[in-house]
């Protein structure tokens, strides 16, 4: 074996797993040896790592045999989890221990993953660049003076870092796309609806949805194939049958895989703020896309733009009600010796949640009071319906629809600790694609400023998860960006 | 249709109800967890009534149904689409901070409920009734300087029903109250235990002069039982109209009913009254009804109470009045066609439901289902009136021995307590000879044109044969005897 066994990724692995040529237990020893510098993980628990590689390894001795069994990965912190705490990042949920699993957790474990532990994320998944975190902020592997993105910022890194081949990851507003732009490795964001919620901590009800990280889209496949799917205990999954990402993935063949693909380029996209080093990597990796066959498009998306206050009205009205829960009474933290109910609630929660989470959940609470609901809540749901159309609108004109994740490369950390609302703007490719619903996938396609990954963000129609991941993974055959190791997680 | 307003001090009374129906599902409305009553605190609470992190709730569709069971009943609308929203404000019993319920959209639209107060029928209009969940229960009492949380109660489903402000006293609202209460267990929607807390009214009552405006309202709420539901009413009217007289404002405010001081008093104003923050629940997709769905419930469902009253008057020829007694609840019906089938006299099933057994089982405080005298019985008696074998007095006599558990055969009862009428006419005849003519005073008065002295004649005759002699029979050779001038 040539390769480090922390380089190796999900496919690669597991076909050496299934050659009987790598144990799991190996490859997992491989990755707990590497010491965690960028704060990705919250717990790694080496021992119950071990123990359950080991007992994988044993299963396919036995010959069972389950898609990803002895796969090491680690879980998002919004993710409950019976085997470890689950925080979602806040001090309200400090030593929480759920007596269940989500249902995409327990999924994968059917499937034989073998989880690492639990992975550091923005508070209630609120953030995109992982400084929201009430157990210390997530660094870039590619440059520790800079963020991982967020709020799935502990998976972009552990994955980027080789800490681990792949992470579970959600994405509510770009919290799987941007992260994984930032890192340089690939992520899928799919059709609301297709994972479901089921044990996913809630941020925002109606946008939220489980997706992978990894290094490529084949690794992609691989565990959104576990994680898809229908399931009774949410109301909002979809009763879709889960195609075969993986044999269509094979299916590819010819130096042009993408004849007859039509890749739509919204003009709102690539406005003049868009930093030019991304829109050249952009640009690069578009380029490549024609060389395999498919042919770009213009299309429009005229309200990109009012994605940004839509999504900043409608998800934290859902979340000022969702995080209601959290409220001392029956489980996480409880202020001490509260004197009555009222001081229970108010310093609970005062102590509990971070800034960013009170922020939004005072936003919240205002666009839904009486009086301001139509204005601002009811208005943001019809502006957000028409986002939607645009979108169908476009679809008529292409198959799919490209551009950047995001308008730069990582910022340095603390760049914008004083104004929230810039990093709010910075979400403007993202936030279209989660209002409609639509799965979205970052591939990274280049470098930008200070060697910084850029990722090329894809958006399919609904259900279109096979389509996406046919097109990036056709670009990673042809190129080697989702290959590239940060310099600074090289040499342990 | 609809009686003239009765006023109050010259005050008219303006009442609407709102129902707390808790809907007869095994499982919560959300939840898999059970419903039913009376278990351990939090044993019936799972991880989605417990609201840990990550749990979602998933309609149940035996709600639904209920739900269109009762919109059909009541001829409103069962809308193909309703919306879940959240109500949300903070309480310990809450879990989630915020209830599921239905707000701008309802599931159950308008409608009509018809009752009878005395001889008089009425009929309100239901503006709606919605699905949402019940919150848990805070125990102030057991816990010293604590409260103790509850959640076995969460989540079990409800269909709160509103009415119109159309009930125009306190005896209009019982009875809607009543008939509402009926309908829903004859639907079997609801086990009707008010009690357990299964069908709970709050009261929204306000007064006004007739022809004013309506005057600002105050809810009492949580009434659990049509006695308190009465005195809450009377004392509230009571309470607004000495404002008003005293020239104070009404204040829109809740109110709670105190049985044991029999007062009503203020629990929040309008000022406090929190902003709920009503918006469609994420999680819950809009509750679709297909025209099969509604189709399929109404195809199943019972024969309701107002036809089956119809049916009653006219096939039984019951008055109007007896109809709706007899429909008063599906046990009642059951009742009362399984006796009158067995003894063909309807009438007669009817006055002694209304009369000997009702006052019988409100005195025990029972339900029909707990009669000691059955269907059958009771037939098997109403036939032997008929027959002649025995008078009414003997039959309640009869009746006595049947409810007391002494006998279950009727006969046997006649023959041991030697109640069989004498409907010998040949020994009746021997016997009023010998009253004619030890009476012969009453003769004469009776020959002079004084009826009362027939009377006087009759009552020697039964006393002659110890009350057993067949009146109808005493009368008519009586009177034979008299006029043929012996």
């Amino acid at each position: 074996m040539t390769r480090a066994l922390h380089e190796l990724g999900v496919a690669e692995g597991l076909s050496l797993l299934e050659a009987g040529q790598l144990s799991s237990r190996d490859w997992v020893d491989a990755l707990l040896a590497r010491p965690d510098r960028y704060g990705a993980f919250l717990l790694r628990d080496a021992d119950g790592a071990r123990a359950a590689a080991a007992a994988a390894d044993a299963r396919r001795a036995a010959g069972e045999h389950a898609p990803l069994l002895g796969v090491p990965l680690a879980h998002k912190d919004i993710f409950v989890t019976a085997a470890h705490p689950t925080t979602a990042g806040s001090r309200i949920l400090e030593g929480y221990r759920s007596p269940f699993d989500a249902t995409v957790v327990a999924r994968l474990t059917q499937a034989g993953v073998v989880s690492l532990g639990k992975l550091n994320c923005d508070e209630f998944a609120m953030g995109s660049a992982n400084e929201n975190s009430a157990y210390g902020k997530v660094h870039n592997p590619w440059d520790p003076s800079r963020v991982p993105g967020g709020s799935s910022g502990g998976s972009a890194a552990a994955v980027a870092a080789r800490l681990l081949p792949a992470a579970t990851g959600t994405d509510t507003g770009g919290s799987i796309r941007q992260p994984a732009s930032f890192t340089g490795i690939t992520g899928i964001k799919p059709t609301y609806g297709r994972c479901s919620r089921y044990g996913m901590i809630a941020f925002a009800s109606s946008l939220d949805q489980a997706g992978p990280m990894a290094r490529s889209a084949e690794d992609c496949a691989h565990l959104l194939s576990a994680m898809a799917g229908f399931d009774e205990r949410d109301a909002t999954s979809l009763q879709q049958p889960v195609p075969d990402w993986l044999g269509d993935m094979r299916a590819q063949h010819g130096s042009q895989p993408l004849k007859g693909l039509r890749i739509g380029l919204p003009d709102e996209f690539f406005p003049a703020q868009l930093d030019a080093d991304v829109n050249a990597a952009v640009r690069a990796g578009l380029a490549q896309l024609e060389k395999l066959g498919a042919e770009l498009v213009e299309v429009q998306l005229p309200r990109t733009e009012l994605a940004i206050p839509v999504y900043y009205l409608i998800a934290p009205a859902e979340a000022s009600s969702n995080l209601s829960r959290f409220d001392g009474v029956r489980y996480g933290r409880r202020c001490e010796n509260p004197k009555d109910l009222l001081d229970l609630y108010q310093r609970t929660r005062t102590e509990g949640f971070g800034p960013e989470v009170q922020r939004r959940i005072l936003i919240g609470a205002y666009v839904l009071s009486h009086g301001y609901y139509d204005a601002y809540y009811l208005q943001a749901q019809k502006l957000r319906r028409m986002i939607a159309d645009d979108f169908q609108a476009a679809f008529k004109g292409c198959d799919l629809i490209a551009g950047p994740v995001a308008p730069s490369v990582a910022w340095k950390l603390g760049a914008q600790d004083d104004d929230p609302v810039k990093a709010y703007l910075a979400d403007i490719f993202t936030l279209p694609g989660s209002l409609a619903g639509l799965p979205g996938m970052s591939v990274p396609v280049g470098r930008g400023a200070g060697g910084m990954p850029v990722g090329l963000q894809l958006i399919g129609n609904y259900f279109m998860e096979g389509r996406l991941l046919h097109t990036a993974h056709a670009l990673q055959q042809a190129t080697d960006w989702h290959r590239a190791s940060p310099a600074a997680a090289q040499g342990v | 249709m609809n009686a003239s307003p009765q006023l109050v001090r010259g005050y008219e009374v303006v009442i609407g109800l709102e129902n707390h129906v808790q809907l007869s599902t095994q499982s919560k409305i959300f939840s898999g967890a059970s419903t039913a009553f009376g278990a351990a605190p939090n044993t019936q609470a799972c991880a989605v009534d417990l609201a840990l992190p990550g749990t979602l709730p998933v309609l149940n569709r035996g709600a639904v149904e209920r739900a269109i069971r009762f919109g059909l009943a009541v001829g409103a609308e069962v809308a193909p689409l309703s919306i879940f929203a959240r109500k949300n404000y903070f309480y310990p019993d809450l879990p989630k901070g915020y209830q599921i319920s239905q707000y701008e959209i309802p599931v159950v639209q308008g409608g009509s409920i018809s009752f009878y107060v005395g001889d008089t029928k009425k009929t309100v209009k239901l503006t709606r009734a919605h699905l949402e969940e019940d919150a848990g229960k805070s125990l102030h009492e057991d816990f010293h300087g604590m409260s103790g949380i509850d959640l076995n109660r969460a989540g079990t489903p409800l269909l709160e029903i509103v009415s119109e402000p159309e009930l125009r006293s306190a005896e209009e609202a019982c009875e809607y109250a009543k008939t509402l209460h009926a309908l829903v267990m004859w639907l079997g929607i609801c086990d009707g235990n008010m009690q357990e807390g299964s069908f709970r009214c709050d009261v929204n009552v306000s007064v006004r002069r007739p022809g004013a405006p309506l005057g600002t309202r105050r809810e009492i709420k949580n009434l659990n039982s049509f006695k308190f539901l009465v005195q809450a009413v009377n004392f509230e009217v009571g309470w607004q109209i000495d404002q008003i007289e005293d020239g104070l404002a009404i204040q829109q405010a809740t109110v709670l009913f105190n049985p044991d001081s029999g007062e009503t008093r203020a629990m929040r104003s309008k000022e406090d009254a929190a902003d709920y923050r009503y918006f469609p629940d994420p999680d819950l997709p809009p509750l679709l009804i297909a025209p099969e769905w509604v189709a399929r419930v109404r195809a199943e469902l019972p024969e309701l109470p107002a036809p089956m009253a119809a049916r009653f008057v006219q096939q039984d020829g019951l008055p109007e009045y007896d109809a709706q007694m007899m429909t008063a609840s599906l046990a009642t019906a059951r009742y009362y066609e399984a006796a009158r089938d067995a003894c063909m006299s309807p009438k007669l099933v009817a006055n002694w439901l209304m009369g000997e057994i009702s006052r019988r089982l409100n005195a025990a405080e029972q339900t029909i289902e707990q009669a000691p005298v059955g269907p059958a019985l009771l037939a098997a008696l109403i036939s032997r009136i008929q027959d002649g074998t025995i008078s009414n007095n003997a039959a309640r006599q009869v009746f006595e021995a049947l409810w007391s558990g002494e006998s279950a055969d009727v006969d046997a009862v006649i023959a041991a307590k030697g109640l069989q009428q004498m409907s010998d006419s040949g020994e009746l005849e021997r016997i009023l000879d010998a009253v004619l003519s030890a009476n012969p005073k009453s003769v004469e008065e009776f020959r002079a044109g004084k009826d009362k002295a027939f009377n006087a004649l009759v009552g020697q005759a039964m006393k002659a044969t110890q009350g057993k002699a067949n009146p109808g029979l005493v009368n008519e050779l009586l009177r034979k005897k008299l006029v043929s001038g012996s």
